[in-house]
């Protein structure tokens, strides 16, 4: 029995958010008394395969199939599928990404496993029960679920656990052939377009986010919400009628039908807080709100505000960011 | 074409979440139930569809009580041409996406979508399920869907950017922006949807594999600490030296 982690890879590293599933992934296994082996998909260098020993994994598995660089929902299933077997996996760790639903979803049916996704915590395990804490109603809740199965899959929340680097330690990369088919790539790309990240840093993945709202006027000066992000290095996001109007593109748009992010830091600029755009930001750490009406409803969930123009305001925060070097 | 399309009831965006005295279930006093706003753009873009293929027909499916009926009687004036009640409390993703499935199985459909998520349990999981179960492709979440005869291209969200999807029928598909503008119904489709077929099915034999023991509100805010405007660059030294986040 042991624990498998699957770890998305892109551009040859292991992506932040599965440096933390690794994490969640080994420390589970400690705490059930096994070990935890990775299954790595999409483009990696053996190098950072090796790396993920700092997280504490201790065995990876990877299959060089060119084929599996880009996500293809059967393959990846059938790849995952055939090492949980030949581990005896009783848990697979993913992360609450959309390879992780994806092919979280498929599994649970191909292993008979118990789900969960957008997992929060690390599961308590006593008493034979096996209780997982989870996001609900759109980060307005948690629920506490428990997983019958025999087998479970739990899909770990970004930015959720800190991923752990105990330097030095490296995992044994092991080559792995899931003998796959052509009818298994039926569903492969046609095609892969990559969108332009303002500072190359992914949305979903950031650590700090500056978000702009109908308050910034229009898209001309949407240069005052880059240029605070670039010196915080920083994703940008939007609310959902600024991406509905086109000032900024769709990938951008955070909230209930947006995306769901849970930086450390997200600083709101001329947003009101509908309750559907605070449902997807709600779980980030530090919520900072700029906004020239003090009875906007986003400075009841914010942690520090500022009453102000966001076209006075957002000038002095990138100076004063520039300041620190 | 046959479209199914998969609706779940949900509580209306801008509630105030509460649970039960013993927080085992989700208060429902007072509270307004919505289509789930994700399964408005699979049903928008199958009516959409349905409306561009001649001879195609759209079914709406939903797994619920009789409480439900409102809101499948919404989807049916806003274009699909009739419904499937499957009689049962939804237990969990795995319960849901059985029926589906047993459903789908029954009357072969072609195309099957549904939100990528509920804004209530937010699963983001019966989509792969139902493929599973239906041996079929699955592409989750999907941002645009076209049809060509029995192929369909469809853009599929990654991480960073999107792929080009090609599957041919039968798939499923879990829905989201920016796939098209969802409708709301007007007066001659909330007349005629009175007439339209809402068939009431028996649950297929499904046993949950998870189940709820608690549910929690996250802790309060301590309140916001106000910065004033003229002095805004202190908000940085204490996004620094007091929460550390920069
Ligand atoms: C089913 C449904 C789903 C939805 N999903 C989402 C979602 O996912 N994400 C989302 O964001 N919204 C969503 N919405 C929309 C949401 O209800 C709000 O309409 C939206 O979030 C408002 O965006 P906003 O705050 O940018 O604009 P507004 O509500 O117009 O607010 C603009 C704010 O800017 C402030 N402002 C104006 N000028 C300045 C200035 N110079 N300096 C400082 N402040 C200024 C104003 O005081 C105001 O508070 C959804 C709605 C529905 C019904």
């Amino acid at each position: 029995m042991s624990v498998l982690v699957v770890v998305e890879c892109d551009k040859g590293e292991v992506k932040k958010s599965s440096l933390e599933v690794a994490t969640y992934g080994a420390r589970l296994a400690a705490q059930l008394g096994t070990s935890a082996t990775a299954v790595a998909v999409g483009e990696a260098s053996d190098a950072s395969l090796a790396k993920l020993g700092e997280q504490g994994i201790a065995k990876v598995l990877y299959d060089k199939e060119p084929r599996l660089k880009d996500f293809v929902n059967n393959a990846y299933t059938k790849l995952i599928a055939a090492t949980a077997q030949q581990e005896d996996a009783k848990v697979i760790v993913l992360a609450n990404s959309n390879i992780g639903a994806a092919v979280g979803s498929r599994l649970s049916i191909r292993l008979q496993a118990s789900l969960a996704t957008n997992v929060v915590e690390l599961p308590k395990t006593e008493g034979g029960q096996f209780t997982v804490k989870r996001g609900a109603f759109s980060g307005k809740a948690f629920s506490d679920v428990v997983l019958t199965g025999e087998r479970k899959i739990i899909a770990v929340k970004k930015n959720s656990i800190e991923a752990q680097h105990e330097a030095g330690k490296t995992a044994e990369v092991v080559a792995f052939a899931a003998q796959l088919s052509d009818a298994d790539f039926a569903d492969a790309p046609k095609q892969v377009v990559m969108q332009d990240q303002a500072g190359g840093i992914l949305l979903p993945e950031a650590e700090l986010v500056v978000s702009g709202g109908r308050g910034m006027k229009g898209p001309e000066n949407w240069h005052l919400i880059e240029d605070l992000a670039k010196a915080l290095h920083a994703a940008t996001a939007c609310s959902k009628p600024v991406s509905d109007v086109d000032w900024r593109p769709h990938h951008e748009h955070v909230g209930q039908t947006g995306i769901t992010v849970s930086p450390n830091l997200y600083i709101a600029c001329g947003i009101s807080g509908a309750i559907q755009h605070l449902a997807g930001v709600n779980s980030s750490k530090v919520i900072v709100v700029i906004n020239k009406d003090p009875e906007a409803p986003f400075f009841k969930a914010a942690d520090y505000g500022i009453v102000g123009d966001v076209f006075d305001v957002l000038p002095k925060l990138t100076a004063a960011v520039k300041e620190l070097g | 074409m046959k479209f199914l399309v998969c609706i779940s009831n949900v509580p209306d965006t801008t509630t105030k979440i509460a649970f039960t005295p013993d927080n085992k279930e989700f208060n429902k006093a007072g509270v307004q139930f919505v289509i789930n706003p994700w399964d408005e753009y699979a049903l928008t873009r199958a009516i959409e569809l349905k409306e561009a293929n001649a001879g195609s027909t759209v079914t709406v499916l939903n797994v619920g009580e009789a409480d439900t009926e409102p809101n499948i009687r919404k989807a049916l004036a806003i274009g699909a041409d009739d419904a499937i009640r499957v009689n049962a409390a939804p237990k969990d993703a795995f319960f849901v996406a059985e029926q589906i499935a047993a459903v789908a199985k029954e009357g072969s459909y072609d195309v099957i979508l549904m939100g990528k998520e509920s804004i209530d349990y937010n699963g983001f999981q019966v989509h792969g399920m139902v493929g599973e179960l239906l041996g079929i492709p699955t592409v989750a979440p999907a941002m645009k869907l076209d049809m060509s005869g029995n192929t369909a291209t469809l853009e599929r969200e990654i991480e960073g950017g999107k792929e080009i999807v090609q599957v041919a029928t039968p798939f499923v598909a879990s829905c989201q922006q920016p796939m098209c503008e969802p409708r709301i119904p007007n007066m001659r489709g909330i007349m005629t949807a009175r007439t339209k077929p809402l068939k009431v099915v028996p649950a297929t034999a499904g046993a949950p594999r998870t189940e709820v023991t608690e549910f929690a509100l996250p802790p309060k805010k301590l309140g916001v600490k106000l910065i004033d405007a003229a002095n805004a660059g202190d908000l940085i030294k204490l996004l620094r030296n007091e929460a550390k986040v920069i």
